[in-house]
Parts: structure tokens; C-alpha cells; sequence
């Protein structure tokens, strides 16, 4: 049974961020993500300034830079995607290093890339200064409708539980001498799968009875108190603003 | 060793000819009938597959008896008092991890008593008191997860004390613990000043923590009686599918 997994996004520490109300950390990430996906991506200085405030925030929060890079890593899959759009593009094509490339696919894939990057490592940033739980709690401040923020937390409380399960099941196959290799050996595994699914349906409706037994009569009872006064929303909404404002500044410049 | 006091108060817990059979037919209980007097440590022995759970679930409500009676406390278990009875069952169910569901101890703690009702300082005394009697104070903002499985176990008592029941029913409570896990858990119920009823096959445990046994087996009850004594009985645990552990003596069983 997992007794003493860390959360793996989270890293405890003290620092303004970390002490920020986790619904101002959600609408600023938000709104952060938005006005850099709004930016045009010739403005190459607006980048750069976006930059340097995420740099500056991971300081405040002291996330070790290596740490946050290799977070960055799961960007990856779709970075792949943008690394083709300059070979298949129609249009202006250029020669860089003997390869034929379109430029406007060079634009496209520079930016899915600075976009993605930015936009992946506010998120980073998020999660490694505030606890699933709190993350959870400020969504349900934010009017997400409180099924929703149910679903995610029982998804967060029994992943671990679930991967557990998968871990000893896999234990006991290869320990019967399943040494899956070719893909007709996949039979096992699917059905272990099905396994799986009908004993995560039998949990879910003990969990159910377990709850009906205290007294669960459709509404999780409140969550506890996260208000945040205006000085914290401002505080918040700081760093997003600044964002909005080189945005615009892009904008007009290229007018 | 002290085994629970026998009870002289009021019924706790009263029973009645309870029969219940499994929307596809199968039937688990048989005219089940017995009583619990307040303050009483009962255990309810059984084999595999006795109907020991489907019982339990009918104290709560969770399942409707087809036939019979089920009171606590005096309050008959029907759909129209369901809440007040759950107040008074608490249920501590074999699977820690199908208890424990929210993201800290202290807020799956204070599940049951949010449900009641409580609101503000007032939850928080219960849930500080939970969480005290069962020697898991400090772990209140951890997430469930995070906890050995003794202490799931204890943190799973929690959340049905928080709602002050007036009788505790406990499900295999030793299964999966370590022998100290075990011991702690067995300190931390005979701690508790309340009426239990502890549903288990691990005879040793109910022998050190409930004066009196019922036996629970093919949906009837075959013997209600001190613990020791049932327990001395080769043939009556024999024909009941129950098993003393390799090396326990039953003759110095009946010297005690």
C-alpha cells in the first residue's frame, strides 16, 4: 500500500506565492496564458519580457531551475507536431542548413513553441507552489461547478490508490512468468484492464456506501474557509496585468 | 486484558427476527435476533461469507431489512429517521481507502459531522476530538494517502466518532495490521467509552476486547455467549467454520 508518496508536483515552501490564495493563483495563471497566446508572435521583445517574469516568480517562490526545465519536458509530445510545420508548409520557402523550409511554418512552429513553453511553465509554476487540495478548493471559488471539483479531487485521492493496484497486478503477472514482448502477449494485460476497471467500479460503490453511512446525502458539506480579501486578488492580479499591458504595448507597436 | 464491561443500561442495539435477501435472490440472513445494551463490547463472529456485513449494513439503514426489526437506541431503522440512525451507527468500514476520501484527515474527519449539520468552531471541536482519541492530531492536514495503513485504520475511527454515535460497529478491524498497529488499535478501543460492536473471524482479538461473542454463520445466529467460553467450545467453533490460531489453548481458555 503507497504510504509516503510525496506530491509530485507540489514543493512545500513559504513564500509569497506559496501563500497566495489558490483561486487569485488560478485566474492570474489563466489570464497570463491568455494575454501571451494574444501576443503576436513577431513581437520577439514581448517574449522575452514574459519570460523574465516567469524567471522572476520561480525566484520568488525558490523553484530550482532544473526542477522547473524538467517540468518543461512534457511539452515535448507537441513540440514534435510543430517541428513539422515548417517542413510541410506551403507558401515562401527558405534554405536553412540545405533543408527547404516554409516560412510560414516556421512562424507556426516558433509560435507553438513560445507560446507552449510559457504557457507550460506558468502552469508549472502553479502547481509547484500550491497543493492539489488548495488547487481543488480555489477552483470551487472560482464557480466551477462543485461536480466537477468533486470528480477531480476523487481522481486525485484514489490515483494513487488505482496505480497501486495496477503495480501489484503487474507484479503478480511477470511473477508468473509473463514476459509481454510481442503484441498477441497483450492479452493479459487488456485483461487486466478489465480487471481493473470492475474493481475501481466495486471501490467507487463502497466509497459510495462508506459515504451514504455518514450521512452523504448528494452535496459534499463546505470546504474550508479561502477567502481572499481585494489586497490579495490586486497582489494576484499584478503579474497577469503586467502581461496584458505588454500585450497591448505588442499590439500597438505593430499597428 | 480487559474485556468490555457487561451491560446493565438501556438497549443499545436491538434486533429483531431481521431476514434479508439480495435483490437477485440470494438470501444472507435468516431471522436474525439479538440485543446490545449501552456500553457493551460485542463481537459478532463468523466465517467467510456468514452475512456478517449484510448485517451491518441493515443497523445503518444502508440495506432494508425484508422482514424483522432493527432499532438503536430505541429509533426503529426506516427510510424517515435514515439520517439520525446514520448519526447513531457509526460504521467503520475493512477498507481504510473506501472511507477515507477527501483530501486532508481533518476534512474527511469533519465529513460526518458537515453532514449533520455542523458548522464553524463547533465542527472543528469534533474533529480535534476525533482526531485525538485516536492519537492522529498531528496528521490532520495530511492527505489520506499519505498515511501508513494502521493509521488509515485509525484515522477511519475518526470519522465515525466525529459523529458521536451511540454505537461504533467495526469491520475486521485487524485485518491487514501489523501486530503493533494492531495493539495500538486495540488500546484506542478499549479507550473509547462506547458501545461497540466488532464484527471479525480474528478470535483472539475479540477474545481481549469483547467479554461477549455472538456467532454469526449461514444467516443465523448459532451462539450468544462469553467470548471465553464460546471460544473453549472445539465443536461449536468447529461445526461454525471458526479456527482458533496454531498454538492457542483452548482448555486454558476456560480457566480464565
Amino acid at each position: 500500500m503507497g504510504a509516503s508518496h510525496a506530491h509530485p508536483l507540489y514543493l512545500p515552501g513559504t513564500s509569497p506565492l506559496h501563500r497566495a490564495r489558490p483561486q487569485c493563483k488560478i485566474a492570474a495563471t489563466l489570464l497570463f496564458v491568455l494575454a501571451v497566446v494574444a501576443t503576436p508572435r513577431e513581437a520577439f521583445w514581448a517574449f522575452g519580457l514574459y519570460g523574465l517574469l516567469l524567471a522572476a516568480l520561480a525566484a520568488v517562490a525558490r523553484i530550482p531551475p532544473a526542477t522547473l526545465a524538467k517540468r518543461l519536458l512534457i511539452e515535448l509530445p507537441f513540440l514534435a507536431f510543430a517541428l513539422f510545420l515548417p517542413i510541410v508548409g506551403h507558401g515562401e520557402r527558405v534554405e536553412v542548413l540545405g533543408m527547404s523550409l516554409a516560412v510560414g511554418g516556421l512562424w507556426g512552429a516558433w509560435n507553438i513553441l513560445v507560446k507552449g513553453t510559457l504557457g507550460v511553465t506558468a502552469s508549472a509554476i502553479l502547481a509547484a507552489t500550491t497543493p492539489v487540495a488548495e488547487l481543488l478548493g480555489g477552483l470551487e471559488r472560482l464557480r466551477l461547478p462543485k461536480a466537477l471539483t468533486v470528480i477531480a479531487s476523487f481522481m486525485v485521492r484514489y490515483a494513487d490508490v488505482i496505480a497501486d493496484e495496477v503495480r501489484r497486478m503487474r507484479i503478480a503477472r511477470i511473477s508468473r512468468g509473463h514476459d509481454p514482448r510481442w503484441i498477441w502477449q497483450a492479452r493479459a494485460v487488456a485483461a487486466s484492464a478489465g480487471t481493473l476497471f470492475i474493481r475501481s467500479y466495486e471501490r467507487g460503490e463502497r466509497v459510495y456506501l462508506a459515504m451514504v453511512s455518514r450521512g452523504y446525502t448528494g452535496s459534499m458539506p463546505v470546504a474550508h474557509d479561502l477567502d481572499a480579501t481585494r489586497a490579495q486578488w490586486l497582489a494576484a492580479l499584478a503579474v497577469p496585468a503586467t502581461a496584458v499591458l505588454v500585450a497591448a504595448t505588442a499590439w500597438g507597436v505593430r499597428l | 486484558m480487559t474485556p468490555g464491561p457487561p451491560g446493565t443500561g438501556p438497549l443499545a442495539l436491538e434486533v429483531d427476527g431481521v431476514a434479508f435477501a439480495y435483490p437477485d435472490g440470494h438470501q444472507a440472513l435468516y431471522g436474525v435476533s439479538f440485543t446490545v445494551r449501552r456500553g457493551e463490547r460485542v463481537a459478532l463472529l463468523g466465517p467467510n461469507g456468514a452475512g456478517k456485513t449484510t448485517l451491518v449494513l441493515q443497523l445503518n439503514g444502508v440495506l432494508l431489512a425484508g422482514a424483522g426489526r432493527v432499532a438503536v437506541a430505541g429509533l426503529p431503522v426506516a427510510p424517515e429517521h435514515l439520517r439520525e440512525i446514520r448519526r447513531r451507527v457509526g460504521i467503520v468500514f475493512q477498507d481504510p481507502d473506501d472511507q477515507l476520501f477527501m483530501p486532508t484527515v481533518a476534512e474527511d474527519v469533519a465529513f460526518g459531522p458537515a453532514n449533520l449539520g455542523l458548522r464553524g468552531a463547533e465542527l472543528e471541536t469534533r474533529v480535534k476530538g476525533a482526531l485525538a482519541a485516536v492519537g492522529m492530531e498531528e496528521h490532520a492536514s495530511r492527505p489520506p494517502h499519505h498515511l501508513s495503513f494502521g493509521q488509515r485504520r485509525r484515522v477511519a475511527v475518526a470519522t465515525v466518532l466525529a459523529m458521536e454515535p451511540e454505537v461504533l460497529v467495526l469491520d475486521e478491524p485487524s485485518s491487514n495490521l501489523d501486530p503493533a498497529s494492531r495493539r495500538e488499535l486495540a488500546e484506542i478501543v478499549e479507550s473509547l467509552d462506547i458501545t461497540t460492536l466488532m464484527v471479525t473471524h480474528d478470535l483472539p482479538y475479540a477474545l481481549q476486547l469483547c467479554q461477549r461473542a455472538l456467532i454469526l454463520n449461514d444467516g443465523r445466529i448459532t451462539a450468544d455467549g462469553p467470548t471465553a467460553k464460546l471460544l473453549s467450545d472445539t465443536e461449536l467453533l468447529a461445526a461454525n467454520r471458526l479456527e482458533l490460531p496454531f498454538g492457542f489453548d483452548p482448555a486454558a481458555l476456560d480457566r480464565r
